[in-house]
């Protein structure tokens, strides 16, 4: 990967590295051998803390809690990419009185806790006389979040293309909303499609604090489950289950990003480099920056 | 009102505890963790990776569930409550550290190590007085990012039994006495719930455009000039 920064080994570095890998192993080994014997002496691996998981009903309720971690993250992630490109758009726009409010909204929302937004909406608001759902408030919230996110990324995109699209797009006449729509926002968005795809996977992680505000999501099922005091209180064995679950999602959807990332990177369409944003995601590798050196774009930043 | 000034004070404190533990727990290991995905040692890359894509695919949430619940039945005894939810935030926050310090480091150009490396360097010195100084700078910026993504997280404690600011409209209205006479008072003892929760939200907003603007300021100084 980044073999730039070391030279091939010679004799002592080569047993300096052996030694330094023998340790890498005798410290992971320690770990995973500590944790085992917790689990195992604190009796984690009795069958009757795992025989919930053999009913049928009980699989069908995590599924359901699945279902309602699922549901509040497509219709987050489908809103999320609306008030996104709303958003995007409003600040790129030309008139000052859209653009400025529009910015101060992004930073906002930005920079209120996704979890302070769910309780606001779900514990403030009732007292101004509005019922709100778990399940709506943390929709509203991940898409107000996730949506200023996308809205900055998708920004960005359009912001790091050559300035001749926009120009080329004028003289051939189209007007703004034609230059935006059929020529930056395509481009951009094809950009920017990792960005995007890792701040979905930020949605889903998010999905998981609709617990704290009781939103029967799956981890909220998975402490249901763990007080079970008729299966010996399975908390851990349940833990276990359900996040290897959330895990497995969400690594699906990060392979998605990383594939998508590779491909971007190497189309020939897509020259110019593609602006970091968001948490800082999109890592450069060192190869790349050197083969980039060649074909010097425009400068980010 | 005595009560209500101890509790908001106990909260700050809370909040303010898991940034900077937190911070520097997540900073420390980050840094081991960075060293390793950069390092010569293909085992020490591996254990880094799994790790890092592991735990930034968990939400941290339950990352928090595992330390506050199941690490007390793990070992047998009661701990903490704010060092549990510290020691989460920490470690899953190190590998957002970890990926800004390898993409720092992978953001200097290639000539420089190889530079380093012709003058007879090895690789603890091509890193320590080549590479690191020269990443340090474009660090920053994205690290900065890092630390304002730690300071909303600590809001997530609050759904563990942590008083922070998170949670402290919950706790003060659990220690509600007297009513309040007045709309400032209402806010700040929790009388009404969402004018506190707005102050909550105003005093993160506040703080993460603080630090926001401190980024600014940092990477318009050490902006790399290459």
């Amino acid at each position: 990967m980044s073999s730039v920064l070391y030279d091939v080994p010679g004799p002592r570095a080569r047993l300096r590295n052996r030694i330094l890998g023998v340790v890498t192993i005798l410290v992971v080994v320690a770990l995973i051998a500590l944790t085992i014997w917790r689990l195992y002496a604190t009796g984690q691996f009795t069958a009757q803390k795992w025989s919930i998981f053999g009913y049928t009903t009980i699989w069908v309720r995590i599924l359901e809690g699945l279902w309602h971690t699922l549901s509040a993250f497509i219709v987050a992630g489908v809103g999320a990419l609306i008030l996104g490109f709303i958003l995007a758009v409003g600040r790129l726009s030309d008139h000052a009185w859209v653009r400025v409010p529009v910015g101060w909204i992004v930073e906002i929302l930005r920079a209120i806790p996704v979890l302070i937004f769910m309780m606001l909406m779900y514990y403030g608001l009732p007292t101004v006389g509005i019922k709100v759902t778990p399940y709506v408030a943390v929709v509203v919230a991940l898409i107000a979040y996730n949506g200023s996110v996308l809205a900055e990324a998708i920004r960005a995109g359009v912001e790091s293309l050559p300035r001749g699209q926009k120009e080329a797009g004028y003289a051939i006449g189209l007007r703004k909303n034609g230059v935006l729509r059929l020529i930056l926002l395509p481009q951009a968005v094809r950009a920017m499609m990792p960005v995007i795809i890792s701040q979905l996977v930020v949605a889903l992680k998010d999905t998981a604090l609709g617990f704290i505000i009781t939103y029967p999501e799956l981890l909220y099922v998975i402490k249901l489950l763990g007080t079970q005091i008729q299966y010996g209180s399975p908390l851990v064995p349940a833990a276990i289950v359900g996040g290897s679950i959330y895990v497995a999602l969400c690594l699906l959807l990060s392979y998605v990003a990383y594939r998508v990332e590779r491909r971007t990177r190497r189309s020939p369409k897509i020259r110019q480099e593609v602006p970091a944003a968001g948490d800082g995601d999109a890592a450069t590798v060192t190869e790349f920056i050197a083969v980039q050196k060649g074909v010097e774009g425009r400068k980010r930043k | 009102m005595d009560d209500v000034g101890h509790l908001w004070w106990q909260a700050i404190e809370g909040t303010l505890v898991l940034f900077f533990i937190g911070g520097v727990i997540a900073l420390v290991l980050g840094f081991i963790v960075g060293a390793m995905r950069v390092s010569p040692v293909p085992i020490a890359r591996a254990v880094g990776t799994v790790y890092v894509n592991w735990i930034r695919n968990t939400p941290l949430t339950l990352v928090m569930f595992f330390f506050a619940f199941c690490i007390p039945i793990l070992l047998g005894q009661r701990i903490n409550a704010i060092a549990l939810a510290t020691v989460a935030l920490g470690i899953y926050t190190a590998t957002y550290v970890a990926e800004t310090i390898r993409s720092g480091v992978n953001t200097v150009p290639v000539g420089q190590a190889e530079a380093a490396r012709a003058l007879g360097l090895g690789f603890g010195q091509v890193m320590t007085l080549v590479v690191l100084p020269q990443a340090f700078r474009s660090v920053v910026p994205p690290m900065m990012s890092v630390l304002i993504a730690l300071l909303k997280n600590t809001t997530v404690a609050a759904g563990f039994s942590v008083l922070n600011l998170g949670s402290v409209t919950a706790y003060l209205s659990e220690h509600r006495t007297a009513t309040a006479d007045n709309i400032f008072q209402a806010m700040v003892t929790g009388e009404n719930q969402l004018l506190t929760l707005l102050l909550i939200a105003v005093i993160f907003v506040v703080l993460v455009l603080l630090l926001a603007w401190l980024q600014r300021v940092l990477e318009r100084k050490w902006r790399v000039e290459r």
